[in-house]
């Protein structure tokens, strides 16, 4: 839904603001997460934040969000899936190539990005999405990411993504995972 | 081939595979020019639907005298040709320099991957990465559309193959591909005002040289180039801009229409519907744009798209001047 998307490029800047301390709050819960099992929470945690993010951002659970760096506009609505945009085929107006009625997703992200404090991220070179992890929780990875004690274990693939896109590996680690997936979070097997 | 036919020689056609200049990445033709601070001419060609290598060869000839390089588009517009590998691997071997195009609309990141090892291979030295038209305005619109990448992240992807030896995945690469590396920029459409960001963030993810869309509105051009400037990108990235001859009127308001990311300013259409011989006229307009390109600073060659009026394009360059400053090849 369009409409979802405008409001939140629109209130940007408060998206942020909720979203800094969420997270924080997401972080410092990571060793509860643990006791848990982060594996046992993966499918209702997905499924709650489906539903806010759903009905906040028009979010399609690529598992790696990267909201704050595209200005509040979720990029995996874009009709290309770009991760890194604006195409080159923008209409006057700021209208997509593909869905001509409907507002470009990365011009709405350029001017949410103006809008935040740390709208800097936008800049950043953001890695393909990793399609294993699609539908999994993003926020339960953002916990793990930011939580994991430097040094962890990390595999071939995963750790080549990181050390090729630096940047989004500092601000939105969940594009670049490194910490270990629980086996509910993947669908193809990976990052056991 | 007969079974009493000889055994192939792979000695025959051994492409060598050196080490560029130093100061280099790829050492094509385009990429000394460039650095020696020529002012560069690409010419795009006009893919066949055929499979006779002769059809390729007769698109490439008008180009050849005057382009240091040729790009050979991957289904440009989402309308399906002869592969841009393809073509590229021919003219390669024949000698042309070549921009091998790739288009994240139709191949997955396993499959660019692969290719690049291949293109390099054969000789390729030039690439230019895109994102592509959707699929819908070309002429099977029913296919699936794949961008798994984009033209970014494949700008990166390429660039740590090339640098760091690895493909994504981390798996060595013996040999890695040596390639001067390209994205395009449309530097007048929508969104005007973040366009140089997003120059900035191709540069960023590796970009070598840039090939501009279509320049009709020199103005909103010179915009863009002095925020390139003020952003200290021209230092750090060569930029082709792109031009072509238009036919007619009709045509320039087709493309308009029809092929996304086109902007025609209405004085430019108008001009030609005034003419009393537009495909002359359109002719004129584009070695006029040409010289007034080339007095922005910044600017480090132009990138001629003469779509099926390929013909021109050696009088368009001769006319226009810009290569006096140096003796062709």
């Amino acid at each position: 839904m369009e409409r979802i998307r405008t409001f939140a490029v629109r209130h940007a800047r408060a998206f942020e603001w909720v979203y800094v301390r969420f997270e924080r709050a997401l972080v410092a819960m990571d060793p509860l997460f643990r006791r848990i099992g982060y594996d046992r929470l993966e499918r209702p945690v997905a499924a709650v934040e489906k539903l806010t993010k759903g009905l906040l951002f028009d979010c399609r659970m690529c598992g790696q969000c990267v909201l704050s760096s595209t200005g509040m506009s979720c990029p995996m609505n874009c009709p290309k899936t770009l991760r890194n945009g604006p195409c080159g085929g923008v209409r006057p107006g700021g209208f997509c190539e593909v869905k001509p009625q409907m507002r470009c997703v990365w011009v709405m992200a350029w001017e949410g990005a103006a809008r935040m404090r740390g709208g800097g991220q936008i800049s950043d070179v953001q890695p393909p999405v990793n399609r294993a992890l699609e539908g999994s929780s993003s926020w339960l990875r953002v916990a793990r990411e930011k939580a994991a004690m430097p040094g962890g274990p990390t595999d071939a693939p995963r750790d080549t993504i990181a050390r090729a896109f630096p940047r989004a590996r500092a601000h939105e680690p969940a594009a670049a995972p490194l910490a270990p997936e629980p086996l509910r979070a993947s669908d193809r097997g990976v990052g056991r | 081939m007969t079974d009493d036919a000889p055994p192939p020689d792979f000695a025959r056609w051994q492409p060598s595979y050196d080490t560029p200049p130093p100061g280099h990445v790829s050492g094509s033709r385009l990429e000394r020019v460039l650095r020696q601070g020529h002012f560069a001419v690409t010419a795009e060609l006009n893919p066949p639907d055929s499979a006779d290598p002769a059809d390729v060869f007769t698109a490439a000839r008008p180009l050849a005298e005057v382009a240091d390089a040729i790009n050979a588009t991957d289904a440009s517009g989402a309308n399906c040709h002869m592969s841009s590998i393809g073509i590229s691997a021919l003219l390669t071997r024949a000698g042309y320099g070549t921009v091998y195009q790739i288009s994240c609309r139709d191949r997955n990141r396993i499959a660019i991957q692969g290719d690049v090892l291949g293109a390099a291979a054969m000789g390729v030295r030039n690439v230019l990465c895109l994102t592509g038209d959707g699929v819908g305005v070309g002429d099977q619109p029913g296919a699936r559309p794949v961008f798994d990448l984009d033209s970014i992240s494949l700008l990166r992807t390429i660039r740590t193959m090339r640098d760091d030896g690895v493909f994504l995945s981390g798996r060595r690469i013996t040999s890695p591909p040596r390639m001067f590396l390209g994205a395009a920029e449309n530097p007048c459409i929508a969104p005007l005002d973040w366009r140089p960001d997003r120059l900035a963030k191709k540069v960023e993810a590796g970009a070598d040289f840039i090939q501009t869309n279509y320049i009709f509105d020199i103005p909103v051009f010179a915009r863009f180039m002095a925020r390139v400037r003020d952003l200290g990108l021209d230092r750090r990235v060569f930029i082709l801009a792109g031009v072509g001859p238009l036919a007619s009127g009709r045509a320039a308001r087709w493309m308009r229409s029809n092929v996304p990311g086109i902007h025609i300013p209405d004085a430019v259409i108008d001009r030609l519907d005034r003419a009393a011989d537009p495909g002359e006229e359109g002719k004129r307009l584009c070695i006029e744009l040409i010289q007034q390109i080339r007095q922005i600073a910044g600017v480090s060659g132009v990138h001629v798209m003469a779509y099926r009026r390929e013909h021109l394009v050696r009088e368009i360059i001769a006319q226009s001047g810009v290569c006096r400053d140096r003796a062709r090849a």
